[in-house]
């Protein structure tokens, strides 16, 4: 094993023309234990911003814990350690000083399910800023209908803004908890599975609405679904058992895998 | 019978013995509060609320128990409940998880059982006695407030516990702190279930005569207590000593008296299920 990840490792990563030679994240030598199991063994990876990079790979293979890594949101889980550097902006986020709250307006993250606070759709995408302390009304009406324009909601709930959100349908609540992430104005987008819970039309919106932010922000997201990845994405990386099977541009991983695991995966072999 | 047929037959049978149980409960509620009505009625007037206690039962009222209890529960209101939610809060969401916080959960459990005399002696040995309040409105709300404490404790734990973890880790994902997220997130979505807890646990301490007996409350105080370190009397220590009392003036005094603290109770209570009822629908 400790070979192929060498072997991996010393791949050239992936350079387009009009990239600067900056990453935007990256992971270096990271583990991942949970107590003594170990969830994420030895993964290095670097993405670009401005891309869309999608994570594969059979339930339990790390890919949310590794996704979760780039906002610490595995800190809270009793016997979590992690090893090696997770970079932002060549900043490395896991060392003492870092400001964990601050950390995480930058990167923002939906979850799996909708999940809304049961308060109204306006106070809903203003949490965020009222935590930051924002007091001006007017600048947060701004970043409310900035938000939802955005998430593409703002047409279907701009006459009901002080309505629950829990009113809302399952597609309108993932673009509202989208939009929440939005007014934060972070510039990483963490996205957890964030269709699986939605039907093919909602499905269809979200994927058509990650297309249009990937203009400003820098989108990581998991999926179990091939088509979503091979839709939406620029770059794929498998995983499997923790390990990081391969990483290349979505095209090469769909058309012309290299390794034998990815390829049985993709073409529905086994997970 | 195919099994259709049973399980129909079952659900039906749940359904009847249900209404049936939860009637009986009803029931004797009405019967117990039409005894005491038809007993004390004649008793529930001004005179009876604003009046000084006496050896003649005709002429007794509740005037210094009412304005005790008020007080009492007043006090053991501002105690118990910052305390009692905030140690729920800290348990549940701040303490790590070791042996001590363990030993710590089963104790606190344990201690919602324990008889409520325990808490009295417990009360005269340390307020009455060590510190010195005597026997005190204050000495009898701290040894109320820590009688309560445990339900408050357990009851905020459970609602904070049923606050779904999704909504905590959108919180915490939009740069929240643990602080803004606890203020924002878990009080608000568990306040109804906490109130609940509050509800409870100050219709039981509004109830208790035994451990004010033992801390000192008096059975006869001719005067409105005016400090925190005032003799005082409450309406259930009013009525245990006039039901023991010979004169049958005094059996309808006391069903008089138990109207009155039936009658705080309910609005206590109700003034509690309005909040909640009020938060609950601002919440959907």
């Amino acid at each position: 094993m400790t070979e192929k990840i060498s072997e991996m490792m010393t791949e050239t990563p992936i350079v387009e023309k009009a990239f600067d030679g900056k990453f935007k994240l990256q992971a270096k030598n990271v583990a991942v234990f949970y107590d003594d199991f170990q969830a994420i063994k030895n993964i290095s990876m670097d993405i670009r911003s401005n891309s869309i990079t999608a994570f594969i790979g059979p339930s339990g293979c790390g890919k949310s814990t590794f996704l979760r890594l780039f906002n610490r949101m595995n800190d809270y889980i009793d016997g979590f350690k992690v090893e090696g550097k997770i970079k932002i902006d060549d900043e490395n986020i896991y060392k003492k000083k870092i400001h964990v709250e601050q950390l995480r307006k930058e990167v923002g993250m939906v979850f799996q399910k909708p999940n809304p606070f049961p308060k109204s759709i306006y106070d809903n995408v203003a949490y965020g800023l009222t935590i930051q302390g924002i007091k001006d009304k007017k600048l947060i009406d701004q970043r409310v209908e900035k938000a939802l324009k955005q998430a593409d909601l703002w047409s279907e709930v701009k006459d009901k803004l002080k309505k629950s959100a829990l009113a809302l349908s399952g597609g309108q609540q993932q673009r509202l908890c989208i939009a929440r992430t939005l007014a934060v104005e972070p510039s990483i987008l963490l996205m957890d599975e964030p269709t699986s819970a939605l039907d093919p039309i909602s499905t269809a919106k979200i994927e058509e609405l990650i297309h249009q932010l990937k203009e400003e922000f820098t989108i990581i997201i998991v999926t179990h679904n091939m088509q979503q990845a091979s839709r939406i994405s620029d770059y794929t990386a498998f995983f499997y058992m923790g390990e990081l099977i391969e990483f290349d541009k979505t095209k090469n991983i769909f058309t012309n895998p290299q390794k034998k695991q990815t390829e049985n995966y993709i073409t529905g072999r086994f997970g | 019978m195919n099994n259709l047929k049973k399980n129909k037959l079952i659900d039906s049978t749940f359904k009847i013995v249900g209404m049936l149980f939860t009637s009986l409960g009803i029931l004797i509620l009405i019967i117990l509060l039409y005894n005491i009505i038809r007993a004390g009625y004649t008793r529930i007037n001004w005179n009876f609320l604003i009046s000084l206690p006496s050896r003649k039962p005709d002429i007794a009222g509740v005037y210094t128990a009412i304005i005790g209890t008020l007080d009492l529960m007043l006090l053991t209101i501002i105690f118990a409940i910052p305390v009692g939610v905030g140690a729920g809060i800290y348990l549940e969401e701040y303490s790590k998880k070791s042996k001590l916080s363990t030993i710590l959960e089963i104790n606190i459990a344990n201690l919602a059982g324990v008889p409520s005399i325990i808490y009295g002696l417990l009360g005269l040995g340390i307020f009455v006695r060590f510190f010195g309040f005597g026997g005190s409105i204050l000495s009898g709300s701290l040894t109320l407030s820590l009688l309560i404490l445990p339900i408050i404790i357990v009851a905020t734990r459970e609602a904070i516990k049923a606050v779904p973890p999704s909504l905590k880790e959108a919180s915490f994902a939009l740069g929240a702190s643990k602080w803004q997220t606890i203020q924002k997130v878990v009080l608000p979505s568990s306040f109804g279930g906490i109130l609940t807890g509050i509800i409870l646990s100050l219709s039981r301490a509004i109830g208790e005569t035994a451990p004010l007996i033992v801390v000192g409350a008096m059975a006869y105080v001719p005067f409105v207590p005016h400090s925190i370190f005032d003799t005082f009397s409450v309406l259930p220590m009013q009525i245990f000593t006039w039901t023991t009392r010979p004169q049958a003036g005094f059996a309808i005094a006391a069903a008089g008296a138990i109207i009155v603290l039936l009658f705080i109770t309910f609005i206590m209570n109700g003034i509690a299920v309005y909040f909640r009822n009020k938060w609950q629908k601002k919440l959907q």
